[in-house]
């Protein structure tokens, strides 16, 4: 399809906004303006809609498609939170009108919203107490991980390690390193984090911990059968424990993870709380902190008063900073905050159940199709290698052709051919066994003609790209390459 | 049950063919002494009751006010055709491009957000986009750290403080120290930033228009930085953007923004964008997603997701960032508002919210004992002295229904008798009238 820039005309345009205001170059020297204007399209209003709904009609999306991407919870995205979120009331707030005197007062529903949904995160997670101010999960593991160095900080240690499980999600590492970490890596045994070794990592870097980094259950999906054992050993060398809630939607209402012992935590509204992840973004990856870390959260915080009013505190004399500009992706946090209630407690327990249950009988039925290297109750999600003879690669690409999302392939890094599936709750009996079908015809047809598989997908707008040459030609733009 | 399609009949089929016998059985990996007891969660609500939940919260905020308030993030006209683009689910409920054929939706839009970035700061190339402008300036901040091996940030003070304070936090564990230059009556001290660089200066930081809405040229300045072979770094305001000097006409390495004030509703702060482009040569720093053009066997034309040695997923914890995507949604409804306003429209704005600015200034330096902080050209944001703490006359105010700007003292002691006022198309001749009115009753 040809850019948006392609199709410019100069001289047309919308005329969204017009006025008689003098030019620019009447109220500022010229020194001080651009020498010609941006080279933006210049389209009609029908130019820009047509084109943006051609190109909305090339992506595969969960309103169309299973979207069984593992470890991204790609769950239904409820339409009425959209509503919510979409009131004038919310949406043409403007943030620093909580910060002005008198302020407060006039942003009660707003301030109300972010109190309410940290009341409720707290009780699901056993945690203390929340700062949204994260605006991803990335970015909440940035916060989380600088909580924990904060807390040795203040206790005048200068630990540098984080501890890091093979399985991880590439982010912990990352996370860690933004906030001038040394990363050790703990290697797992059985797809899980081996007591042993963490011991033997512990004794190694003995005084130097910050903390340990889990996501649990595991990037493998599998619940971690010795965490008592690992609290305690952190425990044991004051070193902190680190939930990376990529998999909550796993375990909602059946373990809090501040009960288990973890001390920090962050969740992706995005993925358990159903608002919808946009292509890529907007995000929200709220932190949650027991006592022990709860002076060191950003700030402002908002807090209940005793006349029941909300307001802004921003005397923390220990707090790490600000992550963000205000207190979070608040149009995510809302939709978040409806979706919680709409469900309430029942409602949130029941989505770990049939994301769990989706998730065992789509493993089971897949048994004679993939090779399951782990036969045990899985969690929300699992992994699968593709048969011995072919490649996850192919398999992804033709489940495209079939109108399927691909899983996601090759993570975690420790399994071959990885192809891991994550169904969520919200998929039918129905929708589970095409999908099967799908992959069973699939296996089959590349058994015979590989070579048939490596040419997947043939019915997409587009075939197989080139990246090498892309990587190396660099047009990232319509001005380059 | 909400969400959920299984019948009782289906759910019985399932555990068969998984071997348990109740949905309980799928849980018995977590450490019984793990399970709460009871979660003290409400009951769930009808979707009417939730909706109508909200819309009393949402009544209860101030949005009917007559408001100046900007201080980097402002309200603004959005066309309707962006939300209905932006609401089409194809983009919304899809997520990050990781299979390219069936994304080429995201993919192309980003590849053109992209071109959109680069055309208006003047800059070679742009990411997909980053979470906001405050960790936009702090990536731009560590991709010069990365290519210059120097560990001091030279930052003008009247950059935002909002991303300031963000700056400092994200630096904190870090071997990276600031060196703030200070601001004089909300004038960036060119001299002084000229000066700053030195051997162990990675880069100079500046704001244009800076926080207190004042116009300069900073081609000088990174003249100076590039000449100690520091990086410049420049943070704009996209719609004075499309009238003011280019980062690329200054010289700058990498140029970011605040993105809100394309096409995103304020929403009590969030979610936003942060937009960063920069020269080719600094291309391999750059984090983030970045897509580029591509063809399949046929020849026909694509978009990948591209240079992705760069990221996390591969380089795990030597990636140049953290962050795994991009705000994409946010990303696809600035890059529709660019397309309906084009050069024009985005123009005409710019030049609005300046000729009510002046109107504004003009007004209300007529009440007694309120006069301009300095005499410098400014965009569409002005900082007035009062005859009397900021705060206090704001306060006042608000209780009237007017939002006259941000007070300033609370990040620049000294300046507490200070105001920034901000006018973009939602003020109108009259609502300075009334400001001016509503003023000169208090002061």
């Amino acid at each position: 399809m040809k850019t948006i820039f392609a199709e410019s005309v100069p001289g047309r345009g919308s005329r969204f906004f017009a006025s008689d205001a003098p030019a620019a170059a009447k109220m500022l020297p010229a020194g001080l303006l651009r020498s010609r204007p941006p080279r933006l399209p210049e389209c009609s209003e029908l130019d820009v809609v047509r084109h943006f709904t051609r190109l909305s009609r090339l992506n595969y999306s969960v309103d169309a498609n299973f979207y069984p991407l593992g470890s991204c919870t790609m769950k239904y995205n409820p339409k009425f939170t959209e509503y919510v979120a979409g009131l004038p009331g919310f949406a043409r707030l403007h943030p620093l009108l909580a910060q002005l005197g008198r302020g407060a007062a006039r942003t009660q529903g707003a301030l109300r919203c972010l109190h309410e949904i940290e009341v409720l995160l707290c009780e699901i997670t056993g945690m203390e107490a929340f700062t949204l101010q994260p605006m991803a999960g990335a970015n909440g593991e940035f916060t989380g991980v600088s909580l924990m160095a904060a807390y040795h900080r203040a206790k005048g240690r200068a630990r540098a390690k984080m501890l890091i499980p093979d399985s991880a999600h590439g982010t912990n590492p990352a996370s860690a390193a933004l906030a001038g970490l040394e990363i050790v890596n703990v290697e797992s045994r059985d797809g899980m984090v081996d007591p042993e070794a963490l011991a033997a990592c512990l004794a190694e870097h003995d005084g130097d911990v910050v903390g340990l980094m889990m996501t649990c259950p595991n990037t493998l999906g599998l619940m971690e059968s010795r965490l008592p054992e690992i609290v305690a050993l952190l425990r044991g060398a004051d070193a902190l424990l680190y939930y990376d809630g990529a998999n909550m939607n796993a375990i909602l209402g059946k373990m809090r993870v501040g009960d288990a012992g973890f001390d920090v935590v962050h969740l992706n509204l995005h993925k358990t709380f159903a608002t919808p992840h946009g292509g890529g973004g907007p995000g929200s990856g709220p932190v949650g902190v027991n006592a022990r870390l709860l002076p060191f959260l950003p700030a402002p915080r908002v807090v209940k008063g005793e006349d029941g009013d909300f307001f802004l505190n921003d005397n923390l004399p220990q707090s790490i900073g600000a992550v963000g500009p205000f207190y979070g992706s608040f149009a995510v946090i809302v939709k978040a905050l409806a979706y919680m209630l709409r469900l309430g407690g029942e409602g949130l327990e029941r989505v770990a159940e049939y994301a769990v249950l989706n998730a065992n009988y789509l493993k089971k039925r897949l048994q004679n199709v993939l090779d399951i290297p782990f036969e045990r109750i899985c969690a929300h999600e699992f992994v699968a290698s593709a048969p011995e003879g072919l490649r996850a690669l192919d398999i992804a690409k033709a489940l495209l052709d079939r109108g399927f999302h691909a899983p996601t392939v090759y993570f975690p890094l420790i399994v071959r051919e990885c192809l891991m599936a994550e169904p969520t709750e919200t998929e039918s009996k129905q929708t589970l066994d095409a999908y099967v079908e799908a992959l069973r015809e699939i296996v089959e047809q590349g058994g015979k003609d590989p070579a048939g598989l490596a040419a997947a997908p043939l019915n997409m707008p587009v075939r197989r790209l080139d990246e090498t040459t892309a990587a190396r030609r660099m047009a990232l733009t319509e001005d380059m390459g | 049950m909400p969400f959920i399609p299984h019948t009782p009949r289906e759910v019985e089929e399932m555990l068969a063919v998984v071997g348990v016998r109740g949905l309980d059985d799928l849980f018995a990996d977590i450490p019984p002494e793990m399970r709460p007891a009871r979660l003290n969660l409400p009951k769930g609500q009808g979707e009417a009751a939730v909706c109508s939940y909200f819309e009393k919260l949402a009544a209860r905020n101030g949005t009917d006010m007559v408001s100046f308030l900007g201080a980097g993030f402002y309200a603004h006209d959005i066309p309707k055709a962006v939300d209905a683009l932006a609401g089409r689910s194809e983009f919304y409920t899809a997520y990050t491009p990781y299979q390219a054929e069936c994304s080429q939706g995201t993919l192309q839009a980003i590849f053109e957000f992209q071109t959109a970035v680069s055309r208006l700061m003047e800059m070679d190339c742009a990411n997909a986009s980053v979470y906001d402008g405050g960790t936009a300036l702090f990536e731009a901040a560590m991709m010069a750290v990365r290519a210059t091996r120097r560990r001091v940030l030279v930052v003008d003070e009247a950059v935002n403080p909002i991303w300031r304070k963000m700056l400092a936090t994200y630096i904190a564990g870090l071997p990276v120290s600031l060196k703030t230059v200070p601001q004089k009556n909300g004038v960036s001290d060119l001299q002084a930033l000229i000066d700053a660089p030195d051997k162990d200066c990675a880069a100079v930081i500046v704001q244009n228009p800076n926080f207190f809405g004042v116009v300069a040229d900073y081609t000088e300045v990174f003249a100076k930085a590039r000449l100690h072979k520091a990086f410049s770094v420049i943070s704009v305001y996209p719609v004075m953007q499309a009238v003011l000097k280019t980062p690329g006409e200054m010289g700058a390495d990498v140029a970011v923004a605040e993105g809100q004030s394309l096409g995103q509703p304020l929403n009590f702060g969030g979610p936003y964008l942060g937009l960063m482009a920069c020269g080719k040569e600094h291309i391999r720093q750059l984090p983030g997603r970045i897509a580029g053009r591509a063809s399949d066997p046929d020849g026909k034309t694509g978009y990948v997701l591209t240079l992705q040695a760069r990221e996390q997923h591969i380089r795990r914890g030597k990636a140049t960032s953290n962050i795994c995507s991009n705000q994409a949604l946010c990303a696809l409804r600035a890059l529709a508002h660019l397309c309906l306003l084009g050069p024009e429209g985005l123009a005409r704005q710019a030049e609005y919210g300046m000729d009510m600015a002046r109107q504004a200034v003009r007004r209300l330096t007529s009440l007694k004992g309120v006069e301009p902080l300095n005499d410098e050209p400014y965009g569409n944001e002005a900082a007035l002295r009062l005859p009397a703490p900021a705060e206090q006359v704001a306060a006042a105010l608000v209780e009237k229904g007017f939002v006259p700007g941000f007070p300033v003292g609370r990040y620049y002691p000294g300046m507490e008798n200070i105001l920034l006022l901000a006018c973009t198309e939602v003020n109108r001749p009259g609502h300075i009238a009334g400001l001016a009115e509503a003023m000169g009753d208090l002061l």
